[in-house]
């Protein structure tokens, strides 16, 4: 740091921090706090009760369950595609890379009506696995299929700018020295790739966990079976039963602010190895 | 240098690896990856893109465009156009101010203000919409005081825009942060050293280094308030050609067995999500070539 930073030479110090600090208080801390307050009015036993009742802990397990699933799923296959779209040139590719983003652009809403037209028995994938008795849509399995989709740009997308800022020379020393292309993929470049996958994988998750609206139309929405938590904030809010929902809230929240400082230290950890971010 | 590395740099992207037998894999596994990743991409994002095009039109052109001129369709439709209208220009203010304050400035508590202004990203859209009718509804903090005067946010138009503000709250801040800080201050030092008022330096030296991020972010920010759901179905109250945005009616009329219908309305919020995608695929390009020419130099 340089002595001029005690001396502000440029204008505007206090009106951007003033303005940022009140915007953020109002739209964000402010109405996010009343959910913490709102539940504190509750005793310990009727918050416990509300968050742990049968058919809210089967929720949380297919909503974690489903989510971490997806994400798996993302980081093997997304980075399968991240690979393909930097280290192979084949027709369509820059279409393809443009797609990826999709599930940030299209409406959730879109996604859910769409996955369940494909995915239902009478759909172009839901009919191939009909006969053999594999039901997608309507099922804990539609869940995963939605969670799948919108998570999809998260882990190439953290990935491919490693894969492509990687310089030729560390496979080169690892095929000077004998390793065949497994060995220097393992040895070589997953170590490299590691803190980025791991990244894309908790964004994934983190996203996948929130999501409402592409799961709702393709869960059909079974008590205890296919019912996402989100879903029990909406049911409970639209009984007015506030402080259940409230309480739900609260868990859900936790576990969100939980899941961005994982994100931040990998991304620390991320930017630790290359000087950049992702 | 050898003849094959000076090649080698005049390649660029895929084309560099497999010029290179060091980094180039067998032809099996090139076909084994992009037959598996391709697969994914298709059965998990292509094919869902198509079928919203081919269930809109599934019942004819006629039905298709009926739809899309239904009253309820256009009250939807601009309704959308109002929130995002609203939402954006004052996310736009904020990531400015947030950026300026950020990257020209030190002060304690930086690292907590840009992890705060995340936050939005990781709450569920679900709990994006409670948080304002705990605050709004009936029985919240303000909202008695706002019945007595007749005011409705809950389940009125205030508190949509309220829901879309918050769900794209990062979008454009996040983009200009980082970029501000790279930049960092020198060239609007410069400009005010030489007498340049404080806003000519950020209309004259700071924005245009600025425009591509910004309008990137504007992009993406967009995008999320025309389309998003939860958050917006949280404190709407669906009431028909009042309350609903076109992801709202998209949900009623696929409630209401009007498939044809709701697909007719989904495709153009798929075709809202191409031209984004399209656009923001131009910005990119655009952005890559600056760079280019900025190491040319």
């Amino acid at each position: 740091m340089s002595a001029s930073v005690n001396k502000r030479v440029l204008p505007g110090f206090g009106l951007s921090l003033g303005f940022t600090l009140v915007y953020l208080s109002l739209i964000v801390l402010i109405p996010l706090s009343a959910v913490f307050l709102k539940s504190s009015t509750m005793t310990w036993n009727e918050f416990w009760t509300a968050v742990t009742a049968p058919r809210v802990v089967a929720s949380y397990r297919l909503t974690f369950g489903a989510a971490f699933l997806a994400a798996c799923i993302n980081a093997v296959f997304g980075l399968l595609l991240a690979w393909g779209l930097t280290r192979y040139t084949f027709p369509g590719r820059k279409l393809v890379d443009a797609l990826i983003d999709l599930p940030f652009a299209l409406p959730t809403a879109v996604a859910g009506i769409a996955l369940t037209a494909i995915y239902a028995k009478n759909g172009w994938i839901g009919s191939l696995l009909d006969p053999f008795g594999i039901k997608i849509a309507f099922g804990p399995a539609g869940v995963l299929v939605a969670l799948v989709f919108i998570g999809l740009p998260f882990v190439v997308r953290t990935v491919q700018p490693i894969l492509e800022d990687l310089e030729t020379e560390f496979e080169e020393a690892a095929a000077s020295l004998g390793a065949n292309r497994w060995t220097a993929f393992i040895r070589v470049v997953f170590p490299t790739v590691l803190p980025a996958l791991m990244t894309g994988f908790a964004l994934a998750f983190a996203r996948a966990v929130g999501e409402y609206g592409s799961v709702i139309f393709i869960a059909g929405n079974i008590p205890m079976v296919s019912e996402i938590t989100p879903l029990i904030i909406i049911t409970k809010l639209e009984q007015f039963d506030y402080r259940g929902a409230t309480a739900i809230a609260a868990v859900m929240l936790i576990i969100s602010f939980i899941m961005l400082l994982i994100v931040n230290a990998l991304q620390a950890w991320n930017a630790r190895r290359f000087g950049r971010t992702v | 240098m050898t003849a094959a590395a000076t090649f080698d740099a005049r390649l660029h992207g895929a084309g560099k690896f497999e010029a290179n037998p060091a980094t180039r894999d067998a032809g099996w596994v090139k076909l084994v990856v992009l037959g598996l990743g391709l697969t994914y991409f298709v059965i998990f994002l292509l094919l869902p893109l198509i079928a919203v095009f081919v269930e809109a039109f599934r019942k004819g052109a006629d039905t298709y465009f009926s739809a899309l001129i239904e009253p309820d369709a256009l009250s939807a439709v601009k309704l959308t156009l109002l929130a995002a209208a609203i939402a954006v220009p004052l996310n736009l203010v904020f990531g400015l101010a947030a950026a300026w304050a950020i990257a020209k400035f030190e002060f304690r508590g930086k690292n907590l203000l840009i992890t705060l202004i995340d936050l939005p990203f990781s709450v569920s859209p679900v709990v994006a919409g409670l948080i304002y009718v705990l605050v709004f509804g009936r029985q919240g903090w303000f909202g008695p005081w706002f019945i007595d005067h007749d005011i409705k946010i809950i389940f009125a138009v205030p508190a949509i825009v309220l829901a879309t503000i918050f769900v794209t709250f990062p979008f454009i801040a996040r983009e200009l942060i980082p970029l501000m800080q790279a930049q960092g201050k020198d060239e609007e030092e410069a400009a005010i050293s030489l007498g340049a008022s404080g806003l000519q330096t950020f209309l004259r030296v700071t924005i245009p280094n600025i425009k591509w991020a910004l309008l990137y972010g504007v992009i993406l920010c967009n995008a999320r308030a025309m389309g998003e759901f939860g958050a917006v179905s949280v404190v709407s109250g669906h009431i028909r050609g009042e309350t609903n945005t076109m992801p709202l009616y998209v949900e009623i009329l696929y409630n209401e067995y009007q498939f044809a219908a709701a697909f007719a309305v989904a495709s153009l919020l798929a075709l809202l999500a191409l031209v984004t995608l399209a656009l923001k695929t131009y910005v990119e390009w655009r952005a890559s070539k600056l760079v280019v020419e900025g190491q040319g130099q």
